[in-house]
């Protein structure tokens, strides 16, 4: 069998070798304009990064030089082993590692609570009869819209009452809360495409909820997963205004903790410092997008789930 | 009693009514197919025995028990969907555990269960895929299975053969019909096939516009056809339907059609007498009649008329002739429709005794 279509394969690759050789392809005007415009593009992003780069490197020395596109005369990685240990943010002065475990215990109950929360809506929604869904989906689709300033106070005396506020539960509540609109959305349009028959043969299979949900849909949800798992990450890791306003003093993310370091620290500014400080706290959602990348772009390009 | 029965089904979406006041009963063991063009409400129906679309009014039993408003899984049936719908992130196996498991069932019983349907169905060696990894027949093999497996009073199959080439569907017919020898189970089968009812059905619901047009047994719906619709319907090359008028003179009944040529109906059996000059319809088989040229004996009528064209499908062939305004066709051997040339005019002969009547106003049969 795997001869006969190996073979079949190889009959195939010879028939399918052209005759006549196609025409190159030629670089035209429109390409050239593409491709500067890119170019540009790609500047605007890369050139501040270097500059952040080669500066974390640098010694202080260097740095009052001024010439902020020079590389490193002597490379060092003193400015990175100091804002990791030593950078002082507010008054205490340990460095960016206690903002970097604050943000991973609050990264993960926020993104266990946010997407839990979401999916599971978007599943129901998208493959059961509710009631009225038509309605809260337009309600959601509104709540999406809402800007975070608006309802912050209503959501401190909220989650104050409830007895969360000031903790690491607080902030996941408030990140779940916030994202549940989108990732519910995101959710059920994907939920949409599962067909219809296979919904209805695990209903005559089985009828319940939750295990059609665990055994069968959930399932079928990775790359969705993948998707939702990488915005979730990136925007409650880059989080700022959450963190500081319902984190308290001692659950503060890296985010605030940078904040702190860069604006209130006193005597001079050390720049080199600072680049590095920002760099750690950019680091992991760049690691995430490095390793999940590729599912990333299959997740948002996949349409129907194929049977 | 019978095993599954639909009792004064209503059925509407918003304001569009789709069934109104249907009937039907079928006995245990029955194989029975709701036959109809799409759109007829027969897919309606089936999804309403299995709980997956609302009644607007009526009763469902099975057996004794009212399920009308019971649960899906609470019904005791199994169904086969069209698209096989096997659930894709799970094995063979897994597809079929998986009503079972649902059903709490002890362990040694599901695997037997599984190994039984794998023997039965020859999936044996498919157990351990993925369904993306299996051909049409065999994810349509797996799907049955996961029917099988549930030992279900009543066995649902939504159009099950239309997704595969002509060659499988044979195969898979021959098959379910096997199937329904060996196990007997009431299989309630929508299709919109009528070779596939024809060869399976013990029983024959035909349908059109959320009406039962007819009910009966394969052979009551191929010969007496209850109207001009299931005549119309059934039968490939179709049943030619032409206009006639009654004439009665002394104890003889005959039709005369548009273009004054006559077929004797002395021998039809009638319902009720037939008055003259009332119009009707009659229906004759194409297959019924006798080869071209051929010397007649005990006609109803005889034709002369001009060959149209004529089509070979393989084992067989359809000769058409102009009659009247349209076309009539026959059916012919294979051998002989290469004489048949056009515009050449050849005599044909329909029997006594075969032909259909109906009403040409009501087009209810007479």
């Amino acid at each position: 069998m795997t001869d006969v279509a190996s073979a079949a394969a190889i009959g195939a690759t010879v028939d399918s070798r052209p005759v006549v050789r196609r025409r190159r392809k030629r670089i035209t005007g429109r390409s050239i304009a593409v491709l500067v415009f890119l170019t540009v593009c790609a500047l605007f992003f890369c050139v501040p990064l270097y500059v952040v780069l080669t500066t974390s490197l640098k010694t202080m020395d260097e740095i009052r030089q001024g010439q902020i596109f020079a590389l490193p005369q002597t490379w060092t990685l003193e400015a990175w082993r100091f804002a990791w240990t030593e950078a002082c943010s507010g008054i205490t002065c340990e460095g960016l590692r206690v903002g970097f475990l604050n943000s991973v215990l609050i990264l993960v109950p926020s993104l266990i609570l946010s997407v839990a929360l979401s999916i599971v809506t978007g599943y129901a929604l998208a493959l059961w009869d509710v009631r009225w869904a038509g309605a809260f989906l337009f309600l959601l689709f509104m709540c999406a819209f809402v800007p975070f300033q608006i309802i912050m106070y209503p959501l401190i005396a909220m989650t104050r009452s409830i007895g969360v506020y000031g903790t690491i539960w607080g902030v996941a509540v408030v990140h779940a809360v916030l994202a549940m609109p989108v990732l519910t959305l995101i959710f059920r349009n994907y939920y949409k495409d599962v067909p219809q028959e296979i919904m209805s043969a695990a209903i005559m299979d089985s009828g319940s909820f939750w295990r059609i949900f665990g055994e069968i849909i959930l399932p079928m949800s990775g790359n969705i997963l993948i998707v939702v798992l990488i915005l979730q990450i990136t925007s409650i890791w880059n989080d700022y205004l959450i963190g500081v306003t319902f984190g308290g003093f001692n659950t503060q993310p890296m985010t605030v903790n940078l904040a702190n370091m860069v604006t209130v620290s006193t005597g001079t500014a050390s720049y080199n410092v600072d680049m590095a400080a920002a760099l750690l706290t950019a680091l992991p959602p760049l690691l995430i997008y490095f390793l999940l990348g590729k599912f990333f772009v299959a997740g948002i390009t996949a349409g129907a789930i194929k049977g | 009693m019978p095993r599954v029965s639909f009792e004064r089904i209503h059925k509407a979406f918003g304001a569009v009514t789709v069934l109104r006041d249907l009937d039907l009963s079928i006995e245990h063991g029955e194989f029975l197919v709701l036959l109809g063009p799409s759109g007829c409400g027969k897919t309606t129906l089936l999804n309403m025995l299995a709980g997956l679309t609302d009644v607007t009014g009526g009763r469902i039993l099975i057996g004794d028990r009212d399920v009308t408003d019971l649960d899906p899984k609470d019904r005791g049936l199994a169904m086969v969907f069209q698209s096989y719908a096997l659930y894709p992130t799970k094995t063979v196996r897994g597809n079929l555990r998986f009503g079972l498991a649902s059903a709490r069932l002890p362990r040694e019983e599901v695997e037997r269960r599984v190994a039984w349907a794998a023997r039965l169905l020859q999936i044996e060696p498919l157990l351990d895929r993925k369904p993306a990894q299996l051909s049409g027949g065999q994810r349509q093999r797996v799907a049955i299975g996961r029917a099988l497996v549930k030992h279900a009073e009543v066995l649902l199959f939504d159009e099950p053969l239309s997704n595969l080439d002509a060659k499988l569907r044979t195969e898979m017919r021959l098959e379910i019909k096997r199937l329904h020898d060996e196990l007997s189970p009431t299989v309630v089968y929508v299709t919109h096939d009528q070779i596939e009812a024809m060869t399976m059905a013990t029983k024959i619901a035909v349908m059109n516009n959320g009406v039962i047009q007819q009910f009966g047994t394969p052979d009551e719906i191929y010969e007496r056809p209850a109207n001009l619709f299931v005549a119309g319907f059934i039968g490939a090359p179709a049943m030619n339907l032409k206009r006639a008028r009654i004439l009665r003179r002394g104890g003889l009944v005959a039709g005369v059609f548009g273009n004054g040529q006559q077929i004797d109906l002395g021998d039809y059996a009638f319902a009720k007498a037939p008055q003259e000059g009332s119009e009707i319809v009659v229906g004759m088989r194409p297959e019924y009649f006798g080869p071209p040229d051929a010397p007649a004996r005990e006609a109803a009528a005889v034709f002369d008329l001009p060959v149209a064209h004529t089509e070979r499908t393989g084992s067989d062939a359809t000769g058409y002739l102009r009659f009247d305004e349209g076309l009539l066709s026959l059916r012919v051997e294979p051998g002989q429709a290469a004489r048949l040339a056009g515009g050449q005019k050849v005599r044909v002969a329909f029997p006594k005794g075969k032909a259909s009547l109906f009403d040409a106003a009501t087009g209810g049969r007479l």
